[in-house]
């Protein structure tokens, strides 16, 4: 994974409210055995019409959400199932942070591991970012801080961990392979007990 | 010090403690595996030139992409599509090239993958148990500490058979007293997420306690464990007791002779202390629960199926009432039907289908509605077919299919068209799940059994009385 230190983009817009897993990436298009190429299949049944023509009800699809690779979703973004194909999808499609009040365990935990910055705030924060689409945000991974052009902030966390290997361009499977030690006296220590 | 049930597993699974920095190195006693999250792992794997630290703690097999009609003469299979075919094909590749026991076609064993863990014996209490799918919460039923992980953390697990984790917070959800006649887990899980909503459980860990747990079968704790992921819980628990030890005992995975006794006397402690603290607790009365189906799209939207369906509070809410053509003011029973889909990881087990079969018997699907059962495991279909439920599906007018996850998600050809209501025993309602533009009723299986005779939606409590074969 490459270091992300910052993203400056203008955000855009989508206000509902436990956006799926399946809405973000359909199951049928599950059948992949790549991680590439998903960007076009992103939204699919909400972002195209029945004729494969764009949506022009789905916010993405207006010109101003063009490029904006900041989207500011409705609470509980993410909800329901484990694929990773909704991260992959929402990446390739261009999307490179989600500020929510609120974001589903596995897909935040999916997000953060791809490099897509999955960011809680607080509900009067999330509400003004709602209110507000298409204002230009940078966002500073570092300093845990989202500039507002008005020369505001709005602070946030990330778990530590999860912010210390997208600094750095950490890769968790190779550390977590320097505990084979540890894993090896584990095993063998379960072993003796049972 | 007092401790959950919760904090006793996970204390027993930490390789390296968490700090503030870092998270725990947790270990994970049972990898599941099926077709559909798995190969970009493998291939990660392929590229670092890594193998599988514990394949003997790996157990695969096909469910998602899998067709649910039997092999033409040819021997061909009926896969939805090319890619659902190979991905089947690399799965067995994949199994083959790195020694993982997979249930495949030719198993007797091939089924939805959080039927088979159970009834294999490899679900035991105590576990770290792992899979990329969200419904792994079903094994708590077991007591045994399960979840959901991508497929990056699939790889994580098959390299080190470990994960990174922080560990999550405890909600205990109390459910007092019995639930009435005619009323099962199906309706309580979905009368539970209704009560703290789709993401009541996000960032906890459940325990489901009390009365009306303690007196169900294993089925039915699988069923409520089942959905824990549905309220943004990633696990669900329950203590293991008797009726699990029972339930067990025998299988193929599960410790025999001296090595039994010493698990059980292992497993017994697995208990939440007294004076043991919760994060948050919730007290849910068993004996208000009614038959309950869901009227939006999501699990969260659930009432019981007689109670008028509550005006919309926001956008969303009015967004996912036009879907389902769900009037407020309404009772959901009496709304038309149009599919009754049987099956899945929820309800797909032989209880679940005796339920669906008691109302069935001597009765017919009514006139225009399409109903499939599909078993959840190869087991579960012989079962059933030794007690002859596939003759009463197919008698009262109902396709009796090969198992897999079928119409649940609807990835393998098994879908409904748009505008179609489904009443279906799985476990997510979410806007074309089972098909683009397709409005999902979730429901207890009796409840779809009966809505499949009546046409609309009804109260299984009204066909619980059986009419003459």
């Amino acid at each position: 994974m490459r270091p992300i230190t910052r993203l400056h983009s203008r955000t855009a817009v989508l206000p509902d409210e436990n956006i799926d897993t399946d809405r973000i990436i359909p199951a049928r298009f599950l059948t992949t055995t790549e991680r590439a190429g998903l960007g076009k299949l992103c939204f699919n049944d909400w972002r195209y019409q029945t004729d494969g023509s764009d949506n022009p009800a789905f916010p993405l699809n207006q010109p101003q959400a063009k490029g904006c690779a900041i989207l500011v979703a409705g609470r509980n973004f993410g909800c329901g199932s484990s694929r990773e194909h909704a991260p992959w999808a929402l990446l390739d499609y261009g999307i490179q942070a989600v500020l929510c009040s609120e974001i589903a365990d596995i897909f935040r935990n999916n997000a953060l591991k791809n490099g897509l910055l999955a960011i809680v705030l607080d509900d009067a924060e999330h509400r003004w970012l709602l209110d507000h689409p298409g204002i230009e945000l940078s966002i500073d991974v570092r300093e845990q801080v989202i500039a507002l052009p008005d020369g505001g902030h709005i602070r946030f966390q990330l778990e530590p961990f999860a912010r210390h290997c997208l600094l750095n361009g950490v890769d968790q499977l190779g550390y977590l392979q320097q505990h084979q030690d540890a894993i090896t006296a584990y095993e063998q220590r379960m072993e003796k007990a049972a | 010090m007092a401790k959950t049930l919760f904090e006793k597993i996970w204390d027993a699974h930490v390789v390296a403690p968490e700090s503030t920095d870092t998270p725990a190195v947790l270990y994970v006693d049972l990898h599941l595996v099926h077709e559909v999250t798995s190969p970009q792992a493998f291939s990660e794997l392929r590229e670092r030139g890594l193998k599988l630290r514990r394949p003997d703690r790996m157990l695969a097999t096909l469910d998602h992409s899998t067709p649910t009609l039997p092999a033409g003469a040819d021997g061909e299979r009926p896969y939805a599509n090319a890619e659902a075919k190979a991905q089947v094909a690399q799965l067995e590749t994949n199994c083959r090239e790195f020694g993982v026991e997979l249930h495949g076609w030719d198993s007797n064993d091939r089924g939805i993958v959080h039927v088979i863990g159970p009834e294999l014996g490899a679900t035991q209490p105590g576990m770290t148990i792992v899979c990329g799918d969200s419904h792994t919460s079903t094994h708590g039923a077991f007591g045994a500490l399960s979840f959901g992980i991508g497929t990056t953390e699939v790889g994580h697990v098959m390299a080190t058979q470990c994960l990174l984790q922080r560990k999550p917070k405890t909600l205990a959800i109390h459910v007092d007293g019995k639930l009435p006649a005619g009323v099962g887990a199906k309706d309580l899980i979905l009368h539970i997420i209704g009560e703290i909503g789709v993401d009541g459980g996000t960032g906890y860990v459940i325990e489901y306690r009390g009365e009306a747990i303690a007196q169900m079968s294993m089925e039915e704790r699988m069923t409520v464990c089942n959905m824990s992921i549905e309220a943004g819980a990633r696990a669900g628990l329950i203590a293991p007791d008797d009726t699990t030890f029972a339930w067990l005992k025998g299988r193929p995975r599960a410790p025999q002779g001296a090595a039994w006794d010493a698990a059980v006397a292992r497993w017994t402690s697995l208990r939440t202390d007294d004076g043991a603290a919760y994060d948050r607790e919730v007290h849910i009365d068993a004996t208000k629960v009614r038959p309950t189906v869901t009227y939006g799209t999501h699990p969260g939207m659930a009432i019981a199926m007689d109670k008028p369906v509550p005006a919309a509070r926001n956008a969303q809410e009015k967004r996912a009432l036009d879907y389902m053509k769900s009037e407020p003011g309404k009772p959901m029973q009496g709304t038309p039907v149009d599919v009754v889909f049987v099956g899945s990881c929820t309800n797909s087990r032989l209880s679940d289908l005796r339920e669906a079969a008691h109302v069935l018997r001597g009765r017919r699907v009514a006139e225009g509605v399409r109903m499939l059962v599909v078993p959840g495991s190869e087991a579960v279909r012989r079962d059933a077919e030794n007690e002859g439920l596939h003759h009463v599906f197919t008698s009262a007018g109902a396709e009796w299919r090969v198992p897999g996850c079928s119409m649940c998600i609807a990835m393998n050809g098994d879908l409904a068209q748009p505008g179609q209501l489904v009443v279906s025993t799985s476990n997510r309602n979410f806007e074309g799940r089972q098909g683009k533009g397709a409005r999902t009723v979730l429901a207890s299986p009796a409840t779809a059994a009966a809505s499949a005779v009546a046409g609309r939606i009804a109260d299984p409590r009204e066909y619980m009385t059986e009419v003459a074969a």
